[in-house]
């Protein structure tokens, strides 16, 4: 096989795993604060990739432009999930935890069936199949622009919770949820703001992810899975970790796909995700609890 | 009357009503009924992990779908009938939950950790089966449907009547095992082990062990569940028996009905079965026919019940019959 081919298909996989890793981040930032897994995770994911198809057809509003209104709503309607239906439930067992957000998952990619049939949606911008090379190498203009929109975005949060007193407050509910209502803190309007903020990414990363796949109201759980696969490897609760974990699973993926079958992709993440909880269960970059 | 002499005429009482039920039900009415003693059986199987033990598995779909690919492979291939199947069904799963158990207790994995890994391990060998051509891969195992008047019960081959009355039977066993199993020792040990482990481990109860013998049990039960299934359905597809929603189908019911009792698996199964029916029947009255409206249904009704009763609805009713 030849070794541009491999290279090129690393760098796609890399690309991909780069707005994988953003999804994830949500997932991450969600469980590293609020200690509860959103097992609706992939499901919000399919949901703000169909609202990017919905804008593009109405408006030609390209999903890299989308991003800014499909994030601001998702962070209103994670605010509110939190508020609203969440919040009650951070006490009660994980299983209960589990049973709400299944529920929800169930609605949301029932939902999505119910308003937009089964068959598979996507957006068709312009540039979807311009590319540029550099050397032997082959670049996906769309894929690059969803990768920088994602590490951009992924900056962002990190300069929000490191540099502002809003993501300090976040962690120090994280770090210390009994210190942090101490101190005075709302804690359970900082859980809703970060419920809202770990919507975001993920309204983000669904805006970008419709530039590279097409959307169907099954790949929900898909996604679920694949967040938590993500997140495990790079470490829950660390936001480094996803970013990493997501750039990882993209790449075995892609070169699953290349060297053995495309269907058999999904098989090594979750053999990673095994050796992974197995010999360092608290992720490779997460911290020992 | 006492409390537990009320339990035994209300018990006593639904087994007659549920052993005459072929006898004047109509074949839909045979099936429903049947699909809800599967489920009540499998969720009392899930049940011991986690109701008992306390352990979160949201991978019993691999025992349901290695239980019923070993006994359905073996039919298939070697025209062995169930009768030898069920063993070798027995020995896979309960090898599949020792490793997992082994590798996820001696690692000290738990609570979330634990459910993500039993998922990895169900999902791994979904995919897994997908590549097995042998066991018809992705596009499926058929088993030949042969003979449905009498009754061939060694190789589970009849009428739905003689179905019916399997899973009951697997059900009676299962309640009188677990109702056994919850008074003996291990049920003690596991109780303690749920409320808390480190305190039962400072009790001097080797939890390693314990929490071992919950999911050889737990996945040895579930085994024949997915050997009924093989038989009952004839077919099987690594994408349905081993996907996560069976998982989920399997656990609602215990979690419904009410977590580490009895009854409570029993309880949610049919009415979550008697739920999705319902709304099926609804909408058709209604004449409605849009993909997916059943399932938001279904979504907002178990939505009420978590948040209304996060016990299940078992214990209330119980405490309102006195039992």
């Amino acid at each position: 096989m030849a070794p541009e081919l491999v290279l090129n298909v690393v760098i796609a996989g890399l690309l991909t795993g780069l707005v994988y890793g953003l999804m994830a981040l949500g997932l991450s930032v969600i469980f590293g604060v609020v200690r509860v897994v959103n097992f609706a995770h992939g499901e919000m994911m399919t949901i703000a990739m169909y609202a990017a198809v919905v804008l593009f057809a109405a408006y030609r509003l390209d999903p890299l432009l989308a991003v800014l209104p499909v994030a601001v709503a998702f962070f209103v309607f994670g605010y509110a999930l939190q508020a609203t239906l969440i919040n009650p439930f951070i006490t009660r067992p994980e299983h209960s935890q589990f049973m709400l957000l299944v529920a929800v998952a169930l609605i949301m990619v029932n939902g999505l069936l119910m308003v937009f049939g089964p068959d598979a949606r996507n957006v068709q911008v312009d540039y979807q199949l311009e590319s540029f090379a550099l050397g032997p190498l082959l670049f996906d203009k769309a894929r690059v622009l969803a990768a920088a929109t994602a590490v951009a975005t992924s900056a962002a949060l990190f300069a929000f919770f490191r540099l502002t007193l809003l993501g300090k407050a976040i962690r120090a509910c994280a770090d210390n949820h009994l210190g942090a209502q101490v101190v005075g803190l709302n804690v359970k309007r900082l859980y809703a703001l970060t419920f809202g903020v770990g919507s975001a990414c993920v309204a983000v990363a669904g805006c970008l992810m419709i530039l590279l796949v097409d959307v169907t109201p099954v790949l929900g759980p898909a996604y679920t899975l694949l967040a938590f696969v993500i997140v495990i490897v790079g470490g829950l609760g660390s936001m480094p970790g996803a970013l990493l974990g997501g750039v990882l699973i993209g790449v075995s993926e892609a070169l699953a796909g290349l060297f053995i079958a495309p269907s058999a992709k999904s098989m090594f993440s979750f053999a990673l995700l095994i050796l992974v909880l197995l010999f360092r269960p608290q992720g490779l970059l997460g911290r020992r609890v | 009357m006492t409390p537990a002499r009320r339990a035994g005429v209300a018990l006593a009482l639904l087994g007659a009503a549920l052993v005459t039920l072929p006898a004047f039900a109509g074949s839909y009415l045979l099936s429903v009924a049947t699909l809800i003693l599967f489920f009540a059986y499998a969720g009392q199987a899930w049940n011991v992990m986690m109701g008992f033990a306390g352990q979160l598995s949201l991978g019993h779909s691999l025992y349901v779908g290695l239980g019923a690919y070993a006994a359905a492979g073996l039919y298939f291939h070697y025209g062995i009938g169930p009768w030898a199947g069920v063993w070798l069904a027995l020995a896979l799963c309960v090898a599949a939950g020792l490793v997992i158990g082994f590798l996820a207790f001696r690692f000290g994995i738990s609570g979330v950790y634990f459910a993500l890994l039993t998922i990895a391990f169900a999902e791994f060998t979904r995919i897994g089966f997908d590549h097995i051509q042998w066991l018809g891969g992705p596009g499926g195992l058929f088993i030949k449907v042969e003979q449905r008047v009498a009754w061939d019960l060694p190789n589970l081959r009849g009428t739905p009547a003689m179905f019916y009355y399997v899973i009951l039977g697997l059900n009676a066993a299962a309640l009188a095992l677990c109702a056994w199993l919850l008074r003996s020792r291990a049920g003690y040990y596991w109780q303690a082990i749920r409320e808390d482990e480190e305190a039962a481990r400072a009790l001097g109860i080797d939890t390693f062990r314990w929490k071992m013998l919950a999911i050889g049990v737990s996945s040895a039960m579930t085994a024949l569940a997915g050997v009924f299934f093989a038989f009952y359905y004839n077919n099987l597809f690594p994408e349905q028996i081993f996907h996560i929603s069976r998982s989920i189908e399997i656990i609602l019911g215990p979690i419904i009905g009410g977590l580490g009792t009895l009854f409570g698996p029993i309880l949610g199964a049919a009415v979550l079965t008697i739920l999705a029916d319902g709304i099926t029947e609804l909408m058709a009255w209604l004449g409605i026919e849009v993909p997916g409206i059943k399932q938001v249904f279904y979504g907002l009704c178990l939505l009420v019940v978590v948040i209304f009763r996060p016990h299940g609805i078992w214990p209330a009713i119980a405490r309102r019959l006195g039992l």
